[in-house]
């Protein structure tokens, strides 16, 4: 529900505040950068510099500032298609640079620190790029009419020239940058009218970073070489919770090529040459553990831990009428109960950090998403200021929410080896697959109870949603003001804010406390929320002997977004027509992060009894389209990605230790299990919102969906392999 | 203990312990880092280098195992398939993190060198080696068939 999602937008933007308050004391709070930067860029005499995020050279070059990190989502490009599109910018001679770690120039407006997720940066942007690009193009029109000496007003900006039609004249940008530099920047610029874009909602405006990643030049943290660089890989304990005891770096010290070994409170790095001498190093390590902490609790107890809370009321998230009431009155009562594993993100580049101490602060190139957590992170653990903390941001190879931890883990580390060795060396941190896949920060495991009642006419009247969750965000400074009234929203985000049309519904948590660590995955609580819901309300439209498609409608008259999208994607799809023999279609419709999308699959049964998803016709509304290409590449990666894990992954703990460690027992999706994907998109004149995450959802249940009509079999427990297991 | 090796066409030597994989010395003995690491298992497909023109996971290959030291990386890669696969990928707008593509195009090279019209079967069974978290397969698969077409038009 939009109430929702903007709610969190707030308390997030509360959060982070408070974060900084509690930890850093970083300066915080945005605002536009004042006319003394632009004159600092005339000073230079080479570039308009009219706030922090364009910059206009005098061979045409312009340059643009992204706040937000790229890995793979299309940020970069995004923010350049807005600034550039008020700016008037010829589009090839458009860059973009990663904007440095400053919370007071840089903050996601929603967050009030540096920082990217939640799918908000296009959202968080949109207002104050445009304003940008005005601003900027502005003063060049302001130069422009006192150098010919005619009216502003009749000056026209098409492709990075200006021009004077009545009098003839025209300048590239680069030829007016001098005199523009010398120019306060006005206050407010005027914006365009949707109606006259050129870039936004252009169907194809070509990626500025997809050169650099087709012939080997993108460069990302992991690529970083500097002369007498060390790379230092890390022994952490084996169960989470575990601590250094004591260790024998004899043998690791004897590699050829390590120079270090240092005990920090994370764990025993090992130092060397490049990262094959700090692998083999630390492979010869002998390191005890002091286990008395660790978490030992395996999966399966954890979960006949959880299914015990389902019988008990939890926290109230939201209650609606009198569901205990109305259930217990109902004509037929549908009970379901659901499980889900603990999931790695496991991007390609695993996590990894390059840092250098110097007499004046230090220097760290990492893929930073939380860029003014990591930066205090590195501050408070080398007891340096903030802003001595030279934090560049590289390219991420994917994160999907890994690169983002409230407590700037991989700084944390990189910054204690530093610390510990003493050396002023560049160091580079590099974490194994391995330990990728077993270094936590895990989607949580949660289980689910669902109940739903139907009356004698098969009218749905009663909702009941209990889930059983780790909180994300406790024992996190976000903690104060994101969990509320004892509600982590994001364990219960997806389920309260249930779109359909059911007088008595409640939706209720139980927080546990368990010793692994978690994290948001791509889509966050809307991945377990928007399945069970989303297959839930398809056996209730079952049990109804309706249409899920048509009951769906029906429950959704006063959603229109969700509406559209349903009608969209079941149009496309051309739901209820006939099939193949051996197909079947399912759909689920799921809002996250204030983005609509609804997915229509067309599934056979494959290789093992495992679903074999065909098509996915995908239906997505994320207002104001800023690049429509990459939001359907969006969205057939959000699909890519949710099935993979719904098919095949699961990170399972057995007495506290993970079971799966590489690609090769945590499967990721591979080619010729991808379907066919089809995206359409909603025309909208709504304000943008994301697309990196809302793809994700709704794709597990929707083949879940179809898999119920080919087997009869419903899925209540991921990955699916557990389903045909028990048949 | 030294190697000779050639990389892209250069003679390069380079002292390393035997057991050193191919992927560590391409990117941090010869700073060639297009080449990435994804999983050190072969399971991936991040590293993938042609080595005598045939496509090979570089992070299980130890320099001590190394016959052939013909070695060709992203870097390196040239000729009326290279630059098609290459143009076609930026056209179809492939990429998203785009760390994983150096592997893909390396595969995709070697398989357009071979089979100059591949079906999707035959493109699947050639890339499900290659793994891409950001699952850009929909466009790789559109992609290959391009570029097929292009050398072949």
């Amino acid at each position: 529900m939009s109430t929702t999602t903007t709610a969190q937008g707030l308390d997030r933007r509360q959060v982070l505040k408070s974060s900084l308050t509690l930890g850093a004391g970083l300066m915080i709070g945005f605002r536009m950068p004042r006319a003394a930067e632009a004159k600092m860029g005339a000073a230079a005499g080479t570039e308009l510099a009219p706030n922090a995020f364009v910059r206009i050279g005098a061979d045409d070059t312009v340059t643009i500032l992204s706040k937000h990190i790229e890995f793979g989502q299309g940020t970069y490009t995004g923010l350049a298609t807005v600034l550039a599109e008020e700016l008037d910018a010829d589009w090839s001679t458009v860059r973009v640079d990663a904007a440095p770690a400053d919370a007071e120039r840089y903050a996601n407006l929603f967050f009030g620190i540096q920082g990217t997720g939640g799918s908000t940066a296009m959202a968080n942007s949109w207002g104050q790029l445009r304003q940008a690009g005005a601003t900027a193009r502005a003063m060049l029109v302001t130069a422009a009419a006192s150098a010919w000496n005619v009216p502003a007003a009749e000056i026209t900006v098409k492709d990075g020239t200006v021009s004077h039609a009545t009098s003839g004249n025209s300048a590239r940008f680069g030829e007016l940058v001098e005199q523009a530099a010398g120019l306060e920047p006005p206050a407010e610029a005027p914006l365009k009218n949707p109606e006259d874009f050129r870039f936004i909602g252009r169907k194809l405006l070509p990626r500025v970073d997809v050169p650099a990643k087709t012939d080997g030049r993108a460069k990302f943290t992991f690529d970083v070489q500097m002369p007498d660089m060390l790379t230092a890989a890390l022994a952490r304990p084996p169960r989470f919770g575990g601590r250094v005891k004591s260790f024998d770096a004899k043998a690791a010290k004897a590699t050829k090529g390590v120079v270090d070994v240092v005990q920090i409170p994370q764990g025993v790095a090992v130092l060397a040459k490049g990262y094959w001498a700090a692998k083999m190093g630390r492979d010869a390590l002998q390191v005890e553990w002091d286990e008395s902490a660790a978490e030992k609790r395996g999966s399966a107890q954890l979960v006949t831990e959880y299914r015990a809370l389902l019988d008990e009321a939890g926290l109230p998230a939201r209650r609606d009428g009198d569901p205990d009431t109305a259930l217990a009155g109902a004509a037929k009562v549908i009970t379901a109960d659901y499980e889900f594993p603990y999931l790695a993100h496991a991007p390609m580049e695993p996590l990894d950090c390059v840092i250098q101490v110097g007499d004046d602060g230090c220097d760290v190139w990492a893929g930073s998403q939380l860029q003014t957590v990591d930066q205090g992170v590195v501050a408070g653990t080398l007891g340096l200021e903030p802003a001595k903390v030279r934090l560049h941001t590289l390219l991420g190879g994917g994160s999907f929410g890994r690169r983002a931890t409230p407590n700037g883990d991989v700084f944390g580390e990189a910054a204690a080896i530093a610390k510990a060795s003493g050396t002023r060396q560049p160091v580079k941190l590099v974490w194994t697959r391995e330990d990728d896949i077993r270094g936590g920060r895990y989607r949580p495991l949660t289980v689910h109870r669902l109940q739903a009642g139907l009356d004698a006419s098969g009218k749905l009247t009663a909702w009941s949603h209990r889930i059983v969750s780790q909180s994300i965000l406790k024992g996190t400074a976000f903690e104060p003001f994101l969990v509320q009234n004892g509600i982590d929203n994001s364990s219960v985000e997806g389920a309260r804010g249930l779109p359909y049309a059911i007088p008595n519904l409640a939706v209720e948590l139980h927080t546990t406390d368990v010793g692994v660590p978690v994290l948001w995955w791509r889509s966050v609580g809307h991945t377990h929320n928007g399945f069970t819901t989303e297959t839930f309300f398809d056996e209730v439209a079952a049990a109804a002997g309706r249409d899920p498609v048509e009951f769906r409608r029906e429950l959704l008259h006063e959603h229109p977004r969700h509406l559209g999208v349903l009608n969209l994607a079941a149009e496309k799809a051309g739901w209820g027509s006939p099939l193949p023999a051996g197909r079947a279609r399912g759909v689920a419709v799921h809002e996250s992060f204030s983005s609509f999308v609804a997915q229509v699959v067309e599934v056979s049964i494959g290789d093992q009894g495992l679903p074999k998803v065909h098509r996915v016709v995908c239906a997505v509304d994320c207002g104001i389209a800023i690049n429509p290409d990459n939001i359907k590449a969006q969205m057939e990666s959000g699909i890519g990605y949710g099935l993979g894990a719904a098919l095949h992954d699961e990170i399972v703990l057995e007495d506290g230790f993970v079971r799966e460690s590489n690609f090769h027992d945590y499967r990721s999706l591979r080619i010729h299990e991808m379907p066919e994907v089809e995206v359409h998109i909603v025309k909208s004149s709504e304000n943008p919102t994301g697309v990196g995450e809302p793809g994700v959802p709704p794709i597990a249940p929707a083949v879940a969906n179809a898999f119920f009509h080919l087997t009869g079999k419903r899925v209540y427990r991921q990955p699916f392999h557990h389903v045909i297991e028990r048949s | 203990m030294k190697y000779r090796l050639t990389v892209n066409g250069d003679k390069r030597q380079v002292d390393v312990d035997p057991s050193t994989p191919l992927l560590w010395v391409l990117r941090d003995e010869l700073e060639l880092t297009g080449t990435k690491y994804g999983c050190g298992v072969a399971q991936c497909g991040a590293c993938t280098v042609h080595l005598g023109g045939r496509p090979v996971r570089s992070c299980v290959l130890p320099m001590s195992a190394l016959k052939d030291r013909e070695i060709t990386t992203i870097e390196g890669v040239e000729g009326p398939v290279a630059t098609a696969v290459q143009e076609t990928w930026e056209t179809i707008q492939v990429p998203q993190c785009g760390y994983c593509q150096s592997g893909q195009i390396m595969t995709t090279i070697a398989l357009l060198e071979k089979k100059s019209e591949p079906n999707d079967e035959e493109i699947d069974g050639a890339l499900a080696g290659n793994i891409c978290r950001c699952a850009t397969y929909p466009r790789i698969r559109r992609a290959v068939h391009d570029a097929a077409a292009k050398i072949g038009g």
